[in-house]
């Protein structure tokens, strides 16, 4: 039978790892995500297998690289400004199609900014970060057990496209303490063949982004296109909450989506009639969904804890024709479900008015 | 029968290097591939390769490549290491890999004692780029961001590699050597065979600086080229051991060394 403990966020992301095979953790104090790299610290080692604390995460990436470059499952922890360090690695690695985990608690930014959980990383880790032509997956749990869960899921992605994977959750979450049903520990893995183990009874194998010949290169590129395109097409996640009947859709993922969730069902017994769109992965994006209910919805409010950035990639689902509000908050601050209510019946008082 | 005396290492590939005429790297990829045969682990190492005139050592090699981002190899190859203890990673970095954007990398690896290899290919420039100024490129010495030669004002006073990293404990054999006449080739070739043995007795890091030639950035003969190491670079970096801890004595002195662990 499952077994059901309390956990703090982040626990649950290096227990996931575990529960994963995740067999090589490297890492670079930063808060507010410590707690994975300390948890590992312990687990990792009683289970006879690789804990390093790097000298910055500029190592903790490349070591990434070294490891999922032998076909063990690895991963990285660390938050906005590490991130931005790892991106020089994460490159290579989408270049190479190295499989690894990186998992970004976001902090607010820009610059050091401050320790409070927020969502300004989306467009760094959705769009790109690094240099070049590449796609990452991009996961964003929304509860302590999502992060056990959707952490696991990221190593097997990650196997399965020899890409890298984000986690990327706020640090409210990584936070928090929620009750998880504590998964099955994964015993299959995929055969590596690529995997750099010694050139023994078979032709060497080599990992690398780099390609002399200009003539070659593009077809190179052309191959991890056409793998993002296969992501895209089979790997969209996300979760609707009434949106059958819904005249108003919240787009919203991680913590903001916790607050939009309660927004909608207050809205409810307001006799506003509220959904919710709640992407689990950020890329691919669930423009999809979101276009085919912009066919017959009109009004969407993305609700997230930044600026305002999710709400570009909602606007180019949706179309013009649909009118995309913003409820933010941003530097470091929680978003109340209360603002998001007070967003919808604006939005809801509007169409009454046309 | 003609006795066979001189032939390509069996660890190296048949193909031609994108290396320049003149150019130290190949010699260096020679004596890595015959160390590779000597100690018959070309199906147990990984060359990773860094960024600059190494960046495509591996294609050279008959065994598994990897390629670390600028200044990373170090780090890249503990990995391998802990990962997979049975393979015998090994670097090729150049002096601004190495000494200018992966010193951390470097510092830290050594530091922590991993029980990798690393090759430092010292030619005091920046070959890969067009002949900028290095770390250790020498004060006085031209190059194409230091016109008028390196003025120590402006741009500070070379890295001395080993010294600096022969004041931490964990290194176990840090050593320099050159490649300026054949005395000194054979020297290095037996230091890089010697921190293959460091590896697989499990002593911990070694780091193998190599003086090696430049002729295209340094616009001399490749022959004046290593008369340039011998008379001028030598100076500035003196060639010996700079640490070799007594497990390495023992390895260096004692018998049947070359049986793998």
């Amino acid at each position: 039978m499952s077994k059901k403990v309390l956990m703090v966020g982040n626990v649950a992301i290096a227990e996931g790892a575990v529960l994963a095979g995740c067999q090589a953790y490297f890492g670079y104090p930063i808060t507010p995500q410590n707690e994975i790299l300390e948890h590992l610290s312990k687990r990792l080692p009683e289970l006879g297998r690789v804990f390093l604390q790097t000298e910055s995460e500029l190592a903790a990436i490349s070591m990434v690289i070294g490891a999922g470059a032998t076909g063990v499952r690895a991963m990285t922890s660390t938050s906005s400004p590490g991130f931005s360090l790892q991106q020089e690695g994460i490159s290579y690695m989408a270049g190479a199609q190295i499989p690894g985990v990186i998992v970004n608690v976001m902090r607010g930014g820009p610059g050091l900014g401050n320790i409070g959980g927020a969502q300004g990383d989306y467009f760094q880790a959705v769009k790109g970060g690094g240099h070049g032509d590449y796609r990452i997956i991009n996961l964003a749990p929304a509860s302590v057990q999502e992060m056990m869960d959707l952490t696991m899921l990221a190593f097997e992605l990650a196997d399965k496209y020899r890409n890298p994977t984000f986690i990327l959750v706020d640090g409210f979450l990584g936070q928090a303490m929620e009750p998880v049903i504590i998964r099955d520990a994964v015993t299959k893995f995929p055969a590596k063949p690529w995997a750099i183990t010694g050139a023994k009874g078979r032709p060497k194998n080599l990992l690398d982004s780099f390609e002399m010949n200009p003539v070659n290169y593009p077809s190179r590129v052309k191959k991890l296109l056409d793998k993002y395109e296969i992501i895209r097409r089979n790997e969209v996640r996300f979760e609707g909450l009434l949106l059958e009947d819904a005249e108003i859709v919240v787009v919203a993922y991680g913590s903001a989506s916790r607050s939009a969730m309660s927004a909608v069902k207050l809205a409810r017994t307001d006799g506003i009639k509220a959904g919710l769109l709640r992407p689990i992965t950020l890329f691919p994006f669930p423009e999809k969904a979101l276009r085919e209910l912009s066919l017959r919805i009109q009004a969407f409010l993305v609700a997230e804890l930044s600026g305002g950035q999710m709400i570009e990639d909602v606007r180019l689902a949706v179309g013009l024709d649909c009118e995309v509000d913003l409820v933010n908050r941003y530097a470091g601050v929680p978003l109340p479900a209360e603002e998001i209510l007070e967003s919808l019946r604006g939005i809801a008082l509007k169409q009454r008015k046309n | 029968m003609d006795k066979v005396i001189y032939t390509k290492p069996e660890a190296m590939e048949d193909r031609f290097t994108h290396y320049c005429p003149g150019c130290g790297h190949s010699t260096i990829t020679r004596l890595i591939a015959e160390a590779l045969d000597t100690l018959k682990i070309q199906e147990k190492a990984v060359c990773v390769s860094s960024i600059g005139c190494s960046v495509s050592s591996y294609y050279y090699f008959k065994c598994d490549g990897l390629e670390a981002a600028h200044g990373r190899a170090p780090a890249v190859a503990t990995a391998i290491k802990r990962c997979r203890p049975e393979l015998y990673p090994f670097t090729i970095q150049g002096d601004g890999d190495l000494a200018a954007i992966g010193t951390a990398e470097t510092v830290h690896a050594s530091a922590r004692g991993e029980n990798i290899v690393l090759f430092f290919v010292n030619n005091a420039i920046y070959g890969m780029t067009g002949g900028q100024m290095a770390p250790t490129t020498l004060v006085g010495m031209n190059s194409t961001s230091t016109p008028g030669g390196r003025k120590t004002d402006t741009a500070g006073y070379p890295i001395r590699v080993c010294e600096m990293l022969a004041t931490l404990d964990g290194p176990a054999y840090i050593t320099r050597v050159s490649l300026h006449n054949p005395a000194n080739v054979r020297k290095a070739k037996k230091a890089i065979e010697t921190a293959f043995r460091v590896q697989m007795a499990g002593l911990g890091l070694s780091l193998v600086e190599i003086l090696s030639p430049c002729p295209i950035s340094w616009k001399l003969e490749p022959t004046n080229a290593l008369k340039f190491i011998e008379e001028t670079m030598i100076k500035q970096y003196p060639l010996g051991d700079f640490k070799v801890i007594d497990g390495v004595k023992a390895l260096i002195e004692g018998v049947n060394p070359c049986s793998p662990k």
